[in-house]
């Protein structure tokens, strides 16, 4: 029968400090000397640090896949002005209300934390060879930036860096290659809606006439499904000068990030900030996801601290029970000239041995759970996250330490008449 | 040479004081074989212990080569039992997990030596107890005997001045017992100071000199002629 891998892993290790004498060959000779007490310890702290990093695996990935849902929504939250009423979440630049263009800025240099993207618009009705279209102003970059649909688009514009976005969707004959600078789009350029484009027979470079204004078609947008597709977009101050208006916007989208916008401390924030707008967010369905990940999250962190409670009272016990059984071995030491000190780091070690083994093992064993489970539990893929390792490491050999301390000490301050008196 | 001066202990059990030792004063020269006997209780293993530093005495003092030893730091009696004392206990206080030449080495790697120093040390020392092929056994693989032997090369590791036994021949049979005692004698030939307590009165006539301990109190002392 083969032996278990702990077993065979302490076997080796006493085998390669045999005739070593220190205080690391002592610790590790006798953990391989009580075989049975060493598994049992090392079981808590391996189960303790497994449970901990396997939720925290699964959250973190559980988080990236409700901040990629976020992503591919596009702009969660609008800015508009005060007065302004709407009926349909998507048509909210149509409001004919304006707020001005420099709180962009206003939010941009503010220390609000969670917003993503910012994409003000200015829109029109207009009228092209006898067909009613909307004309949208933009600030290309940024609005490309909160709709990800556009993204296929690929040979376009770069990829946007997302608040979660680990992988982008993006379909299988695009690049993320920037072919051309967004912010070039000049004041005689547009882009075209897909739709649009197919009423009036628009291709790349073909002319069009705007409010008696000639421009030229840079691009056909893909097909979203959305009024975009019966938009025509050019630079936000180019229809600004258009139209003869100043520098206003009729709306502000804004891609609102994860934690800071489901706990409604962004919306709060630009209340705050902007007392003379309104703010509209798509709060439910940003709830909705991120109530999964807040309640991992939580259970991340009571785990954490039922592991430290328990795991640490349960090894600060078995330490009890080693010290005392090994009072004799104490009272010897003491004899033959150990320091108070030296019988305290002899057990600190032994405490430190039990957490570097027990983190290490227990972070694989965490990810094995969370890959293993993490599908069927947070309904998302999971991969090992080897940046926990090292926390898994320090966290059990904090606890193991911490909670030896005082059975340490307490050895260290054994009074050998007691203990040799009592043989 | 030691020299005790007015030493007691008092403990405090259940609201009582209890004396261990009473006002004991006495000195031993260098090279001598002494053995304390005394009945169970009457304080011998407290005495044995506070000559080693090992339990602060209520008052009195034990001086070892002219330093009172209990005005030494605890650091400092650590590193004088380390030079200069060795331990000789009646269950031997082997650590179990530890072969014969680890348990030999322990005091070695205390004192600092260099691990080639330890293993020469200690191999020696085993070899000249009779435990030249049993380097790698186990306390529990050993015999009791065997057991005291290799507790005796861990007390002789650091060459100390004084040995300090206590009830060594306790769990040994007549034979076994006989050939520590013999062990004694040769060391003491050889300049150790040796202190042994125990409640077999038959092992004084391997001593130079004994006392007798009753309640705490050195109540005779007498020159043994060996």
């Amino acid at each position: 029968m083969h032996k278990p891998l702990l077993v065979a892993v302490a076997e080796v290790a006493a085998a390669r400090q045999r005739n070593k004498m220190g205080s690391i060959n002592i610790v590790i000779k006798e953990l391989y000397e009580r075989k049975s007490r060493l598994l049992t310890a090392l079981i808590i702290i391996i189960l303790g640090i497994g449970v901990i990093v396997g939720i925290r695996t699964m959250t973190h990935f559980s988080e990236k896949a409700v901040a990629r849902e976020l992503d591919s929504l596009g702009a969660n939250v609008l800015i508009l002005p005060k007065s302004a009423t709407i009926s349909d979440y998507y048509t909210a630049d149509l409001v004919g209300e304006e707020l001005p263009e420099a709180y962009v800025d206003k939010i941009m240099t503010s220390d609000l934390q969670g917003v993503d993207n910012l994409s003000p618009k200015l829109t029109f009705p207009v009228t092209i060879d006898e067909e009613d279209v909307y004309l949208t102003g933009i600030l290309p970059l940024n609005e490309f930036n909160s709709k990800p649909l556009w993204q296929t688009a690929g040979t376009i514009f770069s990829l946007p860096e997302g608040c979660g976005s680990i992988s982008v969707p993006i379909s299988d004959n695009t690049t993320s290659t920037r072919n051309r600078t967004i912010d070039s789009l000049t004041p005689n350029e547009v882009l075209v809606g897909s739709e649009v484009a197919s009423r009036l027979n628009l291709f790349v470079d073909s002319p069009l006439t705007i409010e008696g204004e000639e421009f030229t078609v840079t691009a056909i947008l893909p097909q979203t499904g959305t009024v975009d597709d019966g938009r025509i977009f050019a630079h936000l101050h180019t229809v600004q000068r258009l139209f003869d208006k100043g520098p206003v916007v009729n709306v502000i989208e804004m891609v609102g990030c994860c934690s800071e916008l489901s706990k409604g401390l962004l919306v709060d924030g630009l209340n705050k900030l902007l007392p003379d707008a309104k703010v509209v967010t798509i709060g439910q369905i940003v709830s909705t996801q991120q109530n999964t990940n807040n309640m991992m999250s939580n259970f991340s962190v009571i785990s954490l601290i039922i592991v430290v409670l328990i795991g640490g009272i349960s090894i600060a016990n078995y330490m009890f029970a080693n010290i005392h059984e090994r009072r004799k071995e104490i009272g010897a030491l003491l004899a033959i000239g150990a320091t108070p000190g030296k019988i305290c780091a002899i057990f600190l070690i032994k405490a430190a041995i039990l957490g570097l083994v027990g983190g290490i093992i227990g972070y694989f064993v965490g990810t094995l759970l969370a890959v293993t489970l993490g599908p069927r539990i947070a309904q998302v893929p999971v991969l090992p996250l080897p940046s926990l390792f090292g926390y898994s490491v320090l966290i059990s050999i904090f606890i193991t330490t911490l909670s030896s301390l005082i059975p340490a000490i307490r050895a260290a301050r054994m009074d050998p008449a007691d203990i040799l008196r009592e043989i | 040479m030691i020299k005790v001066e007015n030493l007691s202990k008092k403990y405090r059990l259940k609201g009582k004081d209890i004396f261990a030792l009473r006002e004991v004063d006495f000195t031993i020269e260098d090279g001598e074989f002494v053995i304390i006997v005394g009945p169970s209780g009457s304080g011998k293993s407290t005495l044995l212990l506070t000559l080693g530093g090992l339990i602060h005495p209520t008052s009195g003092k034990v001086i070892l080569n002219g330093r009172s030893i209990y005005e030494l730091s605890v650091k400092e009696r650590a590193e004088l039992r380390k030079t200069s004392l060795g331990f000789i206990f009646q269950t031997f206080n082997l650590i179990p997990y530890l072969t014969s030449l680890e348990n030999v080495q322990v005091p070695l790697y205390l004192a600092g030596k260099s691990p080639v120093e330890q293993k020469n040390i200690a191999t020696h020392l085993l070899t000249k107890v009779g435990l030249g092929d049993r380097l790698e056994h186990k306390p529990a693989e050993s015999s009791v005997g065997q057991q005291q032997r290799v507790a005796l090369a861990r007390a002789l590791a650091n060459n100390p001045a004084i040995l300090l036994a206590d009830e060594p021949t306790g769990s040994l049979d007549p034979a076994l017992s006989e050939e520590l005692l013999s062990w004694l004698v040769t060391l003491q030939k050889e300049g150790h100071t040796i202190v042994m307590v125990t409640h077999n009165r038959d092992a004084v006539r391997y001593a130079t000199r004994s006392m007798t301990l009753i309640e705490g109190s050195v109540s005779e002392t007498g020159q043994i002629v060996s």
